[in-house]
């Protein structure tokens, strides 16, 4: 079954979303919202259940067999884990990128082409790369090298390819878990910048544990901790434009971590 | 603790701060002292003292630029650097106002004083006073104070219309006094407006602690909401 494509304002949303490794609850209570066309930040401290989240919102936690999930997320207003929903589907729609590049050992213009070419791409294929190419800000880089693998550029560049990939295939929304944190400071760069274009056309969520990054480059941040259950959960205890997180925010843990008081 | 550093470079900046605050309160004083004896010499000496005024003021400017850049200082650690940098600059604009009181003297040359300076002390001492609290209140973030204290305006907005008053009775009657007056008046006029900027670091004050920017209503802006609406 399609997912719905339509114009919510909310691209994603969560209802009371509880996230089960077995018997363990890894994130409890999670209500939020995902803007279109915006980008979303999660930060908070290592092991709060920032990626757990950011992975319920593609199916990708099921990759994980002992994984489950309470609650709602819906994609377009549609619950993404309604049992006739098809996995694969929402993660065409819903794309991820990860924190260390993970281009596939093919030539950099296979790299896209091929995904392009198993999702069903039939049309013209040197177009698409150079689109998707442009669109993640590399094509002036490898234009002249598209059939050197794609293991041979740099890390700042291979991540770039990555996000050429995610988006060749045409997704709402890409997911990014850390994108820039095995990157040098330039390229981390690159990449905020990258995405301040993308969001035109997009709807980005990233998790990073970097502040300043989160407080440069997002619309909306949301603040996780271990505060659920038994102190071993962690929820969303603050979620708010960017600037408020940073300025004024309103849960005192929240400020205790942005001014690095946390721990 | 965590952010030792930046915690004891942030009480820092607030002890520098009061030395600044304190050699305005000083020069302020001084320069209607010595208006009162018609001290040149102290009016000259104040003259110069200005510029290290400026001096601390640039001092503290540049710790916190060196501290916003190398901390990166979020949320409240923000708003009290941020807020330090409009306060020090009050701060020099109040001792300008000090600055132009010793000019006042030394242009006055051999000239009398009109009259023998009673409210304009009062003014001076009462804004001192005002500044005093206003600055503790900062560097303990208390708010309450801050709401309070600009209220006290009033008294030194009152002396000075006490003051033009009584030179325009000494101008009508003698209209030869009139540079002389004007001299006096723009004493007034200096000591009023420095009374005026202890409202605005109030202001920071409750910014910091609350991360609300309001501007403290004057008495002035009731006073003309209220004949608008008698109209």
């Amino acid at each position: 079954m399609a997912i719905n494509n339509s114009e919510h304002k909310y691209v994603i949303e969560t209802r009371d979303l509880d996230i089960y490794y077995g018997s363990f609850k890894a994130v409890t209570g999670v209500t939020m919202k995902v803007e279109r066309n915006a980008i979303t930040a999660i930060i908070g401290p290592s092991g709060c259940g920032k990626s757990t989240l950011l992975r319920a919102f593609n199916r990708m936690n099921e990759l994980n067999a002992s994984t489950s999930v309470r609650g709602e997320v819906t994609f377009n207003g549609q619950d993404i884990y309604a049992k006739e929903v098809d996995p694969v589907e929402v993660r065409y729609r819903i794309g991820m990128v990860f924190q260390k590049p993970n281009p596939f050992p093919k030539s950099i213009y296979e790299n896209i082409a091929w995904t392009a070419r198993i999702h069903g791409y039939k049309g013209k294929m040197d177009e698409l790369v150079e689109n998707a190419l442009r669109q993640a800000a590399l094509w002036d880089e490898v234009k002249d090298k598209l059939h050197q693998s794609g293991l041979s550029i740099s890390g700042g560049q291979q991540q770039r390819l990555c996000i050429a990939r995610a988006i060749s295939i045409k997704p709402e929304v890409i997911l990014m878990d850390e994108p820039a944190s095995a990157l040098d400071p330039i390229a981390t760069l690159k990449i905020e910048e990258l995405m301040q274009e993308l969001k035109k056309q997009y709807t980005i969520v990233i998790v990073t544990h970097n502040m300043q990054q989160a407080a440069r480059a997002s619309d909306y941040t949301a603040m996780m901790m271990l505060s659920g259950e038994g102190e071993r959960s962690g929820t969303v205890i603050e979620f708010d434009d960017t600037k408020v997180i940073f300025t004024n925010p309103k849960d005192k843990r929240t400020e205790d971590y942005v001014t690095g008081r946390f721990g | 603790m965590v952010r030792k550093t930046f915690e004891s470079e942030i009480q820092q900046v607030k002890d520098d701060v009061l030395i600044l605050g304190s050699m305005v309160e000083k020069a302020l004083l001084d320069s209607v002292e010595a208006l009162k004896k018609r001290d040149i010499k102290a009016a000259e000496k104040l003259f110069l003292e200005d510029r290290e005024i400026n001096k601390k003021r640039f001092e503290i400017e540049n710790h916190l630029m060196v501290l916003i850049a190398t901390q990166q200082p979020m949320a409240k650690d923000l708003r009290i650097l941020a807020s330090t940098l409009e306060i020090i600059s009050e701060l020099e604009r109040m001792g300008d106002y000090a600055k132009g009181i010793a000019n006042i003297n030394m242009r006055m040359g051999d000239a009398p004083l009109l009259k023998p300076l009673i409210d304009v002390p009062r003014m001076a001492t009462k804004g001192v006073d005002m500044l005093h609290r206003a600055l503790t209140a900062f560097v303990n973030e208390d708010v309450e104070t801050s709401k309070t204290l600009p209220v006290e305006d009033d008294e030194v907005d009152a002396l000075y219309n006490q003051i033009y008053r009584e030179l325009m009775t000494f101008i009508i009657a003698d209209p030869k006094v009139i540079e002389r007056a004007n001299w006096l008046l723009w004493v007034a006029h200096n000591l009023e407006r420095f009374a005026d900027r202890v409202t605005n670091i109030c202001e920071r004050t409750i910014f910091i602690a609350t991360g609300e920017m309001a501007e403290i209503k004057s008495t002035d802006d009731e006073f003309w909401k209220q004949q608008k609406q008698e109209k």
